[in-house]
């Protein structure tokens, strides 16, 4: 085993400190060392997006880093998008709505890759949605329910 | 799926970055943006005994014209390049390829001297490289050189860099007057690797007749595939779908693409003259614009 390194990161707004070694996945980090279970792992190599989170603001597959990686860093995953416990975040309420999810596996990966995306490009068009999660794969809905959900959310948002 | 064990050092200067990667060598992997070398680690294919994180290295991202060159530097993400208006002004060709590298989330985080170290010859940037005569810059403890596109990539995922180097910096030359460029994948979903590419560069002179021309391959061999003799068939010639058509038959036997689960080498053959004729097509189209 190599030597462990201590990584300080802030996480939905609360501050961890661990010590990890060198190999552990960001992804499993999350889930295994901080509990934070809504970060779902799918593929392992980057293809599915179930596991992508947000690192310093910016999408990207917590499975393609290493924890070592968030010392320093600021972190927002599924469980920090809505505001409370007791309320959804408004494009979780469409998903909710427009039934934008089944099994719902991969819908924390849709969820973190498209909250930045509508802060971004509040109006999209169709074509643009499907280009944003054309990294996250669905294997219920067809997508067609998650564009739905998407194009909700940004009517509501108006 | 998950990776062995390695030791891990973050630095935040180059010095120290060369001097760590000349002591180490080929056992020490520089991790940049990972979005390659960490599915690599996860498979096991990769086992590397130090990665050093050059993420650190903020002098490493930029996107700056210096003496009519456009120079990048090796830390920029792919995600950067898609969005810069230098390189959609003055590189283009860039530009255009950036939407069908992977995803959104991977171009987050994945770097354009990352992509090119890895030599993946199915990958989009190391052809916009070649296709554009772009040149490398190595550095190492010893000294620094610049290394032309068409020496840089040697065969599948090896590179002219040797063991205490790094890329630090891309240069893409000036695109001349009346130049045009076009790049066209046929992939069977978006951001899926492409079964076949193709980019094309074209130069016509005053009265219209085609001066200059250069065609690219990504998937058509073990390196981004130059097509020289296709290419000439155009030197000299008016654009027309005749000249265009002898183009794209003659690059067919300069690919070498060894198939996949998903395409039969004929079938990427076929894709390569359509997508020749389609690219020259619309690069001539730019060019006369």
């Amino acid at each position: 085993m190599s030597e462990l390194h201590t990584v300080n990161v802030t996480i939905n707004g609360k501050k961890y400190e661990r010590q990890v070694e060198p190999r552990l996945l960001l992804s499993d980090f999350l889930r295994h060392e901080l509990g934070l279970s809504g970060t779902h792992v799918g593929c392992e190599h980057g293809v599915c997006g179930a596991c992508t989170i947000l690192y310093d603001g910016v999408p990207a597959r917590s499975c393609l880093m290493f924890a070592v990686q968030a010392n320093g860093h600021t972190l927002t995953t599924v469980e920090g998008l809505a505001k409370s416990q007791t309320e959804l975040h408004p494009l979780q309420q469409a998903f909710h709505e427009a039934h934008g999810l089944q099994c719902g596996f991969c819908t924390p990966g849709f969820l973190v890759t498209l909250v930045p995306f509508l802060e971004e490009n509040p109006r999209p068009t169709e074509e643009e949605i499907r280009e944003a999660i054309s990294g996250n794969l669905c294997r219920c809905t067809g997508y067609q329910h998650i564009v739905d959900a998407v194009k909700l959310a940004a009517e509501k948002g108006k | 799926m998950k990776p062995a064990s390695f030791d891990y050092v973050a630095l935040d200067s180059l010095e120290a970055v060369l001097a760590l990667k000349a002591q180490h060598g080929d056992e020490a992997k520089f991790l940049a943006g990972g979005q390659s070398l960490i599915p690599a680690m996860n498979f096991r294919l990769a086992q590397p005994a130090l990665l050093v994180d050059v993420n650190g290295l903020a002098a490493l991202n930029f996107i700056r014209r210096v003496d009519g060159e456009l120079r990048i530097g090796a830390l920029t993400r792919q995600r950067q390049l898609e969005r810069d208006p230098l390189v959609k002004q003055h590189a283009p060709l860039v530009a255009e390829a950036m939407p069908f590298v992977a995803h959104p989330q991977i171009r987050n985080r994945g770097t354009l001297g990352g992509s090119l170290a890895h030599a993946d010859p199915a990958a989009e940037l190391p052809v916009m490289a070649a296709a554009l005569g772009a040149k490398l810059k190595a550095v190492s403890a010893r000294g620094e050189r610049w290394i032309a596109a068409d020496d840089f990539f040697r065969s599948l995922f090896t590179t002219d860099l040797a063991a205490d180097e790094m890329l630090t910096e891309i240069a893409f030359p000036n695109l001349p007057p009346r130049a045009g460029t076009a790049f066209i994948e046929f992939a069977r979903r978006r951001g899926d690797y492409a079964l076949m590419g193709v980019a094309a560069v074209v130069t016509l002179s005053g009265d219209g007749v085609c001066r200059d021309a250069r065609l690219v391959y990504l998937n058509a061999g073990e390196t981004p595939t130059v097509a020289r003799k296709a290419a000439g068939l155009m030197r000299g010639q008016k654009p027309s779908s005749s000249a265009i058509e002898a183009a794209a038959r003659e690059a067919d036997s300069e690919i070498e693409p060894m198939g996949n689960v998903h395409a039969s080498p004929a079938y990427q053959r076929h894709l390569a003259r359509v997508l020749t004729r389609r690219a020259l097509t619309t690069a001539f189209e730019r060019a006369q614009a």
